[in-house]
C-alpha cells in the first residue's frame, strides 16, 4: 500500500487557508494557544538575551576599547581593550577557512555529483558527516591535543630537530585545524544544499555541448553554487568564532604581551576573554561594563555573520522551492 | 543526484575525480582519528596499566642487573625511545632518584592504606570507598593533594542532572513551537518565526553562559528562593537555550515531512487543526521527534562552556568539587593543570572517550531513526 498519491493529484494548498474545521472546539483552541505560547516564550528568551546585551553593552563600546592592547591586568575598565582578542579570533578563523572550505566543498561535490545514491559507502559518509556535527566541542579540544599537538606536532619537532618544542605545544595552527575539523559538516551541508538547487537541465546542456563531467562541475555548477558555498563558509566562520571549548587546550592564551606573528604562536581570543572576564574577575561589579562591551563585540562578530548567512540561505531555499 | 552521462573523463580529469573521492572520505577518516587519538591517550586507564598509587614497591639500584630490560623500562616508566637512548649510568641514577623520592614520603602517609591503592583501577573509579579521615564510604572526585581520588560517579551524576533539567525545559518548548510553526501558524508567521528561532543557535555558548551567570542566576534565585545562587538548575535552564534550536529544527523538519494528504484527509473528515496535528501528524512524525530529543541529549551532555561558567565558576579557582560538576567541565577546568602523560591527564582523556562514545551512539540512533522516517514517508529516494 502506498500512502503517497501520484504527484499530479496533490492540490497545492497553503496550510491553514483552505481547510477549516466545522465547529469551535475548546480543547483545540486551548492546546493551539499552548504551542503558540511555547513559540512566544522562545522568541522572548532570544529578545531578552539580545536586548540585555545590546542595552548594557552599547554605551560601553568605544573606539578606544576595540583598538587598545591591554596591559596584563585587563580587568581595569579605564585602560583595557580587546584589540589582540579581535585579531586572535580573526586569525584563527581565517586559517581555519583556508583548510575547511576546499575539503568541505569537494566532499559536497562528491556527495551530490558523483556518489551513487543507494550505496553503502554514501550512507556511511553521510552518517559520518551527521555524526561529526554532533561530537561535543570539548572532545574536539581533546582530539586537537592528542592528535595535532601530541602526535603531529611532536613528531614534526623531532623531524625538524628543533631544540625545544615549537610545534609540539598549543599554537594558532593547531587551534585552527581543530576548528576546521569541527566546522567541516557545516560547510558540507550548506554546499550540498546549494548544489542540489541547481537545475539538472543546466548540467545536461553543458554535457550535450561536449563538456566532460568535471568541466561541467567547474565551469557551470560551481559558479552557480557560489552563494551557497559562501553561506557555508560564513556559517562555519560564525560558529567557529564563538567556540571556546575546542581551543582551550590547543592554542588560546590567558594573556600575551604581543600579537601572534607566527603560526606556532599562541593567541588571545574574544570568547575565551568573555569567559575569563566573567569568572576570574576580582571585582565583578567593576568589570561588568567591559564584560558587556566584550560580549557585544563577540556577538556583533558572530551574529552579524550568521544573519548574512541566513539571508543568503533563505534566497537559495526560495530558488530551490521555485524549481520544485 | 549526479548525472552519469557525458564524455569520458580525460586522464588528468580521471585523476582529479579519484582525488575528489579520496577527499570525500575525509569525514570518515576524522571520526576514525578522533576515536584513535582520544582513545590512545586513555588506553592505559581503560586497560588498567596505569598505577597511581603513591607508594610503590622499590627496587634497590643494586639489583638493577637482575631485572629484564622490559621490567626495568616499566619500572622507570620510560618510553621505548628514551629507554634505548639512555646509558646504563643514567638508568642507575634514575633508580636512585626514584628510591629517594619514595623515601621522602612522610611516615604518616606511609601507614595510610590509601597510599597503596591504585586509584585509577575501575573499582576505585566506580565504587564508593571509605578514605582515611572519612566516616563512611563516599564517591569522591578530588585530583589534588597527595592521594588523588578519581571516582567518576559524581561527574556522571552531575552531567545527567544538568542534562535532564535542560531537556525537561527544552523539549516541551521546542516541540510545542515545532508543532505550532509547522502545523498551526499561518505561512507568513512561519516564514518569520522559523529563521528567528534558528538564530538562537548562532549565539555562542560563552554568551549564553555569561547571561546565565550575570543575569539569570539572580533572577531565578529571587523567583524560586533557593540557597546557592549557582547550581544545576540555573545551568540546566541556560543549557536549554542551546538545545532548543536543535530540537526545534529537527522536530519541525520531521513534522513538515508528513505528507499533505494525511492532514487534508483529517481536515476533510471534520477534525480541527489541533486534532489533526495531535492525532495524525504527531504520531506519524513521532520517530522524528524522538530523534530530535536523542540528538538534543547528545548536544546537552556535551555542552561545556555554559555549565563551566554557571556551575563551577567558583570551583575553577578554589578547587572545591561539588556534585553539580559535569564530565565536560571537569575536562575543561582540569586539563590545564594535569601533567601531560600523567594519570590525571589520562583519566581526563578517558572521560572524553566516554563522552564521545555516548554522543556517538546517540547521534547514530538519531540519524538512523530520521533516515527510516523519511524513507517511510517519502518512499524510496
Amino acid at each position: 500500500m502506498n500512502p503517497i498519491p501520484p504527484t499530479g493529484m496533490i492540490i497545492p494548498t497553503e496550510p491553514g487557508r483552505h481547510f477549516r474545521a466545522g465547529k469551535f472546539d475548546f480543547w483545540s483552541f486551548f492546546f493551539s494557544g499552548l504551542t503558540g505560547l511555547a513559540t512566544l516564550l522562545i522568541l522572548a528568551i532570544l529578545a531578552v538575551l539580545l536586548g540585555n546585551i545590546i542595552i548594557n553593552g552599547w554605551p560601553n563600546l568605544s573606539w578606544h576599547f576595540v583598538s587598545t592592547i591591554p596591559r596584563k591586568d585587563f580587568f581595569d575598565p579605564a585602560t583595557t581593550g580587546v584589540l589582540p582578542m579581535i585579531i586572535g579570533t580573526t586569525i584563527r578563523v581565517f586559517v581555519m577557512t583556508i583548510f575547511v572550505l576546499p575539503i568541505g566543498v569537494i566532499t559536497a561535490i562528491y556527495l551530490t555529483e558523483y556518489a551513487p545514491t543507494d550505496s553503502m559507502l554514501t550512507r556511511i559518509i553521510r552518517a559520518a558527516v551527521n555524526n561529526l556535527a554532533g561530537v561535543p566541542s570539548i572532545v574536539f579540544g581533546l582530539f586537537g591535543l592528542g592528535f595535532f599537538i601530541n602526535f603531529i606536532g611532536r613528531n614534526l619537532d623531532e623531524f625538524l630537530q628543533n631544540p625545544g618544542p615549537v610545534w609540539g605545544q598549543p599554537a594558532v595552527l593547531w587551534a585552527s585545524l581543530t576548528l576546521a575539523v569541527m566546522t567541516l559538516p557545516v560547510v558540507i551541508v550548506a554546499t550540498e544544499e546549494s548544489l542540489k538547487a541547481i537545475p539538472l537541465g543546466l548540467r545536461e546542456a553543458s554535457l550535450a555541448l561536449g563538456a566532460t563531467k568535471l568541466e561541467t562541475i567547474c565551469k557551470v555548477v560551481l559558479p552557480q553554487a557560489l552563494p551557497g558555498i559562501m553561506t557555508g563558509g560564513i556559517l562555519a566562520v560564525s560558529r567557529a568564532a564563538g567556540e571556546v571549548a575546542p581551543i582551550l587546550f590547543t592554542g588560546v592564551a590567558y594573556y600575551m604581551a604581543s600579537l601572534p606573528s607566527k603560526l606556532s604562536d599562541q593567541f588571545m581570543d574574544l570568547g575565551y576573554h568573555v569567559f575569563v572576564l566573567s569568572t576570574q574577575s576580582p571585582d565583578i561589579e567593576r568589570t561588568r561594563p567591559i564584560l558587556y562591551a566584550t560580549v557585544l563585540v563577540l556577538l556583533l562578530l558572530t551574529f552579524a555573520l550568521n544573519f548574512v548567512a541566513i539571508l543568503i540561505r533563505a534566497r537559495v531555499r526560495k530558488k530551490l522551492r521555485a524549481l520544485g | 543526484m549526479g548525472i552519469h552521462r557525458g564524455h569520458r573523463a580525460r586522464p588528468l580529469e580521471w585523476i582529479a575525480e579519484r582525488g575528489i573521492f579520496l577527499v570525500a572520505l575525509s569525514t570518515i577518516l576524522m571520526i576514525f582519528l578522533i576515536f584513535v587519538f582520544v582513545g590512545r591517550e586513555a588506553m592505559p586507564i581503560l586497560f588498567g596499566q596505569e598505577n597511581s598509587a603513591l607508594i610503590k614497591p622499590v627496587i634497590p639500584p643494586e639489583e638493577m642487573d637482575r631485572l629484564k630490560p622490559e621490567e626495568l623500562q616499566a619500572y622507570l616508566g620510560l618510553s621505548d625511545k628514551a629507554f634505548r637512548q639512555m646509558e646504563r649510568e643514567t638508568l642507575r641514577e634514575l633508580m636512585i632518584v626514584k628510591q629517594e623520592a619514595q623515601e621522602e614520603i612522610p611516615e604518616q602517609l606511609r601507614n595510610d592504606p590509601d597510599a597503596h591503592l591504585n586509584t585509577t583501577e575501575w573499582s576505585a573509579m566506580l565504587l564508593p570507598r571509605q578514605w582515611s579521615g572519612y566516616d563512611e564510604p563516599v564517591y569522591i572526585w578530588q585530583p589534588i593533594g597527595s592521594i588523588h581520588k578519581y571516582n567518576i560517579v559524581p561527574l556522571i551524576i552531575g552531567s545527567l542532572k544538568v542534562t535532564l533539567v535542560g531537556l525537561l525545559v527544552a523539549v516541551p518548548l521546542a516541540v510545542g513551537a515545532a508543532i505550532y510553526v509547522s502545523q498551526l501558524a499561518r505561512p507568513r508567521v512561519r516564514e518569520v518565526v522559523k529563521p528567528v528561532i534558528e538564530m538562537l543557535s548562532g549565539i555562542p555558548s560563552v554568551v549564553i553562559g555569561f547571561f546565565a551567570l550575570l543575569v539569570m542566576a539572580s533572577v531565578l534565585q529571587s523567583v524560586f528562593g533557593y540557597q546557592t545562587r549557582l547550581n544545576a538548575f540555573v545551568a540546566g535552564i541556560a543549557l536549554s537555550f542551546a538545545v532548543i534550536p536543535l530540537v526545534f529544527s529537527i522536530a519541525e523538519d520531521a513534522l513538515t515531512s508528513v505528507p499533505r494528504s494525511y492532514t487534508q484527509a483529517a481536515l476533510a473528515l471534520g477534525a480541527s487543526r489541533w486534532q489533526t496535528a495531535w492525532q495524525i501528524v504527531l504520531p506519524t512524525a513521532l520517530p522524528g521527534v524522538f530523534a530530535a530529543v536523542v540528538l538534543g541529549f547528545g548536544r546537552a551532555i556535551g555542552e561545556t562552556m555554559i555549565v563551566l561558567m554557571v556551575c563551577s565558576a567558583s570551583v575553577v579557582s578554589w578547587s572545591i568539587f561539588d556534585s553539580a560538576r559535569t564530565i565536560t567541565t571537569t575536562i575543561a577546568a582540569e586539563m590545564a593543570e594535569a601533567v601531560a602523560g600523567g594519570h590525571h591527564y589520562r583519566i581526563l582523556f578517558m572521560l572524553g572517550a566516554i563522552l564521545f562514545a555516548v554522543t556517538f551512539i546517540s547521534n547514530l540512533i538519531g540519524d538512523v531513526v530520521i533516515h527510516r522516517l523519511k524513507h517511510r514517508l517519502e518512499g524510496k529516494r
